[in-house]
């Protein structure tokens, strides 16, 4: 018996130096955050300022009733060989009081010490009527987010850039792994900027922590918040409303410049997408497509038909052999054939996890992929998409 | 049931049978309600499907509402679809005519219904459609591509603080069988 | 199944059936107890294997072993099996076995419906786990995808298999729990012993009186939502597909009004015995008897109408996110009367420490940070930061596990010698109890603390500055989960007949009648 306990002690005390050692041995990145993160614009400093106020109160609340517990667990023992009461509610009208007086203090954080402040900021947060210097168009696709800024007549998508061997292949991972894209969302500061949300597939969420925005993106409905950013810098955010597969994937990156520098994105966002458009005349080789395609193959289509093309059957159908690949995707008089393969990487399939890439791609890309898709793993159909003709039939 | 209860309780297992199903038509009765909550307070950004106008509306020259549309097709469906026009600053009680462009590119017919979605949501009882293509189900031929025609007013009984307001319409294909 | 280990009771009376027959035939409240206790444990052990497979994926930034589908459709049988595989049958069981022994009725109203509730537990969970099986040949997409909540009607219309099979699975656990509810129902009101009035039955038999019957309420809630979501993918219609004039909101609407109340249905009974058993040790009447139950029923009352704070970033009107905010903070004042009974109640008791005694103090703590933890979410001035973070996942694990499996793990100890006739293994109960208490608070804390950082929930794979967290989470998660080892060991070992040979009445501070028969009670 006496060894026994002895075991057991030891048993004990291992494993919660195990659990000591986890927690401070080794802290290879030292990002032991416990707030939010550093607030940029009204709405986080709002949700910050509330957060606190009714976290300091909270923790309070916590440290005296452990304390009255504590006390009680160390004076009110047997062993100390105190005599059990017997009463079994407040006996004085004093007690009743005294015993009132926790429920009121709760009522008044409620309601007054956080009730008001947080109204006061809820009623911000849904300001979105009046005073928007820009307004950007957020439309939500799986797993992706497209842009647009209507008054600038600029549209692209973002999307992960992280590479696939850091995610699965346990290469190193850079400072920003998994909060990185291709193309960053570019906002002037001190802007009030109006955000219009929409998808185009399942729900999502678009979440900024600096900016205190999280909004779900419906579909077939409308959601918009604001943002007014008050500090340049580069500010990440993730999807927040579990969308399938690849939810985790799917980072938001702002990029808050001033005035001035977002004049200069402006233009020259649209200088590339006029150099888009003149690349996308042009007459591509098939070496040029095949090559182009392999690098967009491998950066999208790979996550769910796989190298090679195999697919996963019955979840992700196999590119190889596949009849919709090796089939015309256009008729006779060079229309789009419905649910033909330009179709299918065009528009995606509803109710499956095919999306519509004509949100994402390029016309080059879109052509360079088709072509290299109907040209690889034992695809022998020779063709030769020209993005000229995916601009016609987008 | 092998015991013999009290009558008292098989009263009661009666009346608690009763609760279950009243429970469950509550909660099929909360479908309807919610529609019926959402069209009387656009609680959810849904505007009315009907044609609403009516006459007699004076248009409230002393201020302007500036609306700002969005369109998106959803997944599946072939279309390029945007508004021609991405803002429109009208007075309320004004009546005003915008199209939405759309360019069905494939080889085949092709039919969807765009759904309209007004924010802030509870602003949705004041914008009065009057001809919208979201009022049914639109086809393409192949090939086509139409102008489709929006007129609508903003309803002068908007508050007066709300100066911005949007319209987004989500074009969502039609399946002849899923 | 650990309870078919259970030895015979040694006093049944002749003709009594023995070995499987006895499971399958039987109609005594005990045995069914018992079925509904072993195998919700066994549940509880196969949902938190699920829970340490994506935990172990979680321990470092990057894809391991599990792909972002398998990794979701973990969490997601995570979670529907601990809510409906493993703690409401486990409560259901307690009920089956404890309350006819508290009011003094030899049987339970309704022992036939309440054994068919159980025969379903097993189908269900069937259901649910095959499309995860079936994908491995090549059938199906696997288990639903869309965590237990199924919030996204999109991307539930998107599944092959598995929301199918969810939702049916989801309809026979419904079915079961409306069975158990109506047994309780009608034991607790008609059964009792004729001395005993409404007013001085133990506070468990009222805490499962108000869990009946909001799980009657709002049980078939739940099955108009998910039922209606079949008929969406199945039926053509278009209740939460906004094409046809539905709105996928509404599904959230419809499983939130079931899914708060459902915290309670969880955690009620829990609460419900922690007094008894704090009594008990503390040789000290209950404090706040009256305040406990009028609580119980003003909390069923105000769960039910505050579950929009799940939705307050979805983009509700400004006038719905104040309602929901203001109401569900009003939760908080019979939480909270319910904590101060529980302290009242040991407060100048004469207290010893046995193993129940830890863990009801244990589940005390729990439920106070869960509590606390919990009344800043619905704040919709700063909702946006909490909402679908790790911070929900950390603050909902404090009322399940902190509090319900806590304050049950504290009624098994409680109840074990009753049950078993033995006394169990006092130090390895206080071994479990201090590794459990301590790596649950590691691994939920930690939760919350990388939730405020800004992680968000449900995602296979994370930023680096939230790797160390997660490391200490994962780490303590296998503790905790190494740490129910010693609980399933020393249950066994006692239901086995090792350990001393216990009193009709064990516990020197117990009352209630449940004591008065032989350990274990004759059948």
């Amino acid at each position: 018996m006496l060894i026994e306990s002895e075991i057991l002690k030891m048993l004990r005390k291992s494993c919660l130096s195990f659990l000591l050692l986890a927690c401070l041995g080794g802290s290879a990145y030292a990002d032991w955050a416990f707030n939010f993160q550093p607030a940029v614009a009204p709405l986080a400093d709002d949700a910050l300022r509330i957060h606190n106020r009714f976290m300091v109160l909270v923790i309070a609340l916590f440290v005296s009733t452990m304390a009255v517990m504590a006390y009680s667990l160390f004076y009110h023992r047997k062993d100390k060989g105190f005599k059990p009461a017997i009463f079994t509610g407040p006996t004085t009208p004093t007690l009743w009081v005294l015993s009132a007086l926790p429920f009121i203090g709760l009522v008044f954080v409620d309601y007054v010490w956080v009730g008001v402040p947080a109204y006061y900021a809820a009623v911000t947060m849904e300001n979105t009527q009046e005073g928007a210097d820009l307004v950007l168009r957020v439309t939500a696709s799986q797993w992706k987010w497209q842009y647009e800024y209507p008054a600038q007549g600029i549209k692209f998508v973002s999307s992960l850039s992280t590479p696939l061997t850091q995610i699965y292949q346990g290469a190193a991972k850079g400072d920003n792994y998994l909060l990185e894209v291709d193309n960053p969302l570019v906002l002037p500061v001190n802007k009030k900027i109006r955000i219009l949300l929409l998808s185009s597939d399942v729900m999502h969420a678009w979440s900024v922590p600096a900016f205190g925005v999280k909004r779900a993106a419906v579909p077939g409905f409308l959601r918009e918040t604001w943002v007014k950013i008050e500090k340049e810098g580069t500010y990440r955010g993730q999807c927040a409303q579990i969308c399938g597969t690849n939810h985790a994937f799917m980072p938001i990156v702002v990029e808050a410049v001033s005035v001035e520098r977002f004049a200069a994105w402006v233009a020259k966002k649209k200088a590339e997408q006029e150099a888009l458009t003149t690349s996308a005349e042009k007459v591509w080789t098939k070496d040029e497509l095949l090559q182009h395609g392999q690098g967009i193959y491998e950066k999208i289509c790979i996550s769910c038909h796989l190298p090679g093309g195999v697919g996963i059957p019955g979840v992700f159908p196999a590119l190889a052999d596949s009849k919709i690949v090796n089939s015309p995707y256009q008729d006779a008089s060079g229309r789009l054939i419905k649910d033909g393969h330009l179709d299918r990487v065009l528009n995606g399939k509803q109710g499956t996890a095919m999306q519509a890439f004509k949100n994402t791609l390029s016309d080059v890309d879109i052509a360079a992929v088709v072509t290299y898709e109907r040209n690889s793993f034992g695809n022998k159909t020779g063709d030769v998409l020209q993005p000229v003709l995916v601009r016609k039939l987008r | 049931m092998h015991q013999v209860l009290a009558p008292n309780s098989n009263r009661l297992i009666v009346k608690l049978v009763a609760l279950v199903l009243g429970a469950f038509a509550f909660g099929c009765a909360l479908v309807p309600f919610y529609t019926i909550i959402c069209r009387v307070t656009g609680l959810n950004g849904k505007t009315e499907g009907v044609v609403s106008w009516a006459g007699g509306v004076t248009a409230d020259l002393s201020r302007f509402v500036t609306v700002e549309f969005a369109g998106t097709t959803m997944q599946g469906l072939s279309w390029e679809f945007r508004p021609t026009t991405e803002r429109i600053t009208v007075h309320p009680g004004e009546i005003t005519t915008t199209t939405f462009y759309a360019r069905n590119p494939t080889n085949e017919t092709l039919s969807g219904q765009a759904v309209p979605s007004v924010s802030p949501g509870w602003v949705a009882q004041y914008f009065k459609k009057i001809e919208c293509f979201c009022f049914k189900q639109q086809q393409l031929q192949a090939g086509e591509e139409r102008q489709m025609p929006l007129v609508f007013y903003v309803s002068p009984d908007l508050p007066v603080d709300v100066h911005e307001i949007a319209l987004a319409y989500s074009f969502f294909p039609i399946t002849k069988s899923r | 199944m650990t309870s078919a280990t259970i030895v015979e009771p040694k006093d049944a009376h002749p003709g009594y059936p023995t070995g499987l027959r006895r499971w399958l035939v039987t109609t005594d409240h005990k045995d069914i107890g018992l079925l509904y206790m072993g195998f919700s444990a066994a549940m509880f052990f196969v949902a938190g294997m699920l829970a340490l497979v994506f935990r172990a994926e979680l321990a470092a930034p990057g894809v391991q072993f599990l792909q972002g589908s398998l990794y979701n459709q973990l969490v997601t049988l995570h979670g529907l099996a601990m809510v409906f595989a493993f703690i409401m049958p486990f409560a259901t069981g307690l009920n089956n076995y404890l309350i006819p022994l508290m009011i003094g009725s030899p049987r339970t109203a309704l022992p036939r419906l309440s054994k068919w509730g159980f025969w379903l537990l097993p189908l269900a969970v069937m259901v649910l786990l095959i499309p995860f099986f079936l994908q491995f040949f090549g059938v199906g997409d696997g288990a639903s995808q869309a965590s237990w909540t199924m919030d996204n009607t999109g991307l539930d219309m998107q599944s092959r298999l598995g929301v199918d099979f969810t939702i049916v699975a989801v309809y026979l656990f419904g079915i079961s729990s409306i069975f158990g509810a109506f047994n309780v129902i009608v034991t607790v009101l008609t059964l009792r012993t004729p001395t005993m009035s409404l007013w001085s039955m133990p506070l468990f038999c009222w805490g499962w009186l108000v869990v009946a019957f909001l799980l009657l309420l709002v049980v078939p809630v739940l099955a108009t939502a998910v039922g209606l979501l079949f008929a969406d993918r199945h039926f053509g219609t278009h209740f939460f597909i906004a094409s046809g004039g539905g709105d996928p909101i509404l599904f959230q609407h419809l499983f939130w009004f079931f899914g708060h109340p459902e915290v309670y249905i969880v955690v009620l009974p829990a609460w419900a015995i922690l007094p008894t058993i704090l009594s008990a040790f503390s040789r000290k009447p209950i404090y706040g008897y009256k305040a406990q139950v009028y609580s119980y029923w003003a909390i069923a009352f105000l769960g039910s109408i505050v579950w929009g704070h799940h939705m307050l970033a979805q983009g509700l009107p400004l006038m719905e996110n104040l309602y929901f905010m203001y109401a569900t903070f009003s939760i908080s004042v019979p939480t909270s009367v319910l904590i101060f009974c529980w302290i009242g109640t040991i407060w100048r008791g004469a207290m010893t420490f046995e193993t129940p005694m830890l863990f009801a103090l244990g589940a005390i703590v729990g439920m106070l940070i869960g509590g606390l933890s919990g009344v800043l979410i619905p704040d919709a001035g700063a909702y946006s930061q909490y909402h679908n973070t790790m911070y929900i996942t950390g603050h909902f694990h404090y009322p399940f596990f902190g509090a319900a499996v806590l304050g049950m793990m504290a009624t098994v100890y409680y109840y074990l010698p009753k049950m078993t006739g033995r006394m169990y293994n006092e130090s390895l109960g206080r071994l479990h109890f201090w590794i459990t208490a301590v790596s649950f608070n590691v691994t939920f804390l930690s939760m919350m603390m990388v939730g405020l950082a800004g992680m968000p929930r449900h995602v296979v794979d994370y930023a680096i500055k939230y790797a160390d967290w997660n490391r200490v989470i994962s780490v303590a998660a296998f503790v905790l989960g190494a740490a129910q080892l010693i609980f399933l060991y020393n249950v066994i070992q006692t239901i086995r007949g090792h350990g001393e040979k216990a009193a009709d009445k064990p516990w020197e501070g117990a009352v209630g009648l449940e004591w008065t028969p032989s350990s274990p009670p004759p059948s």
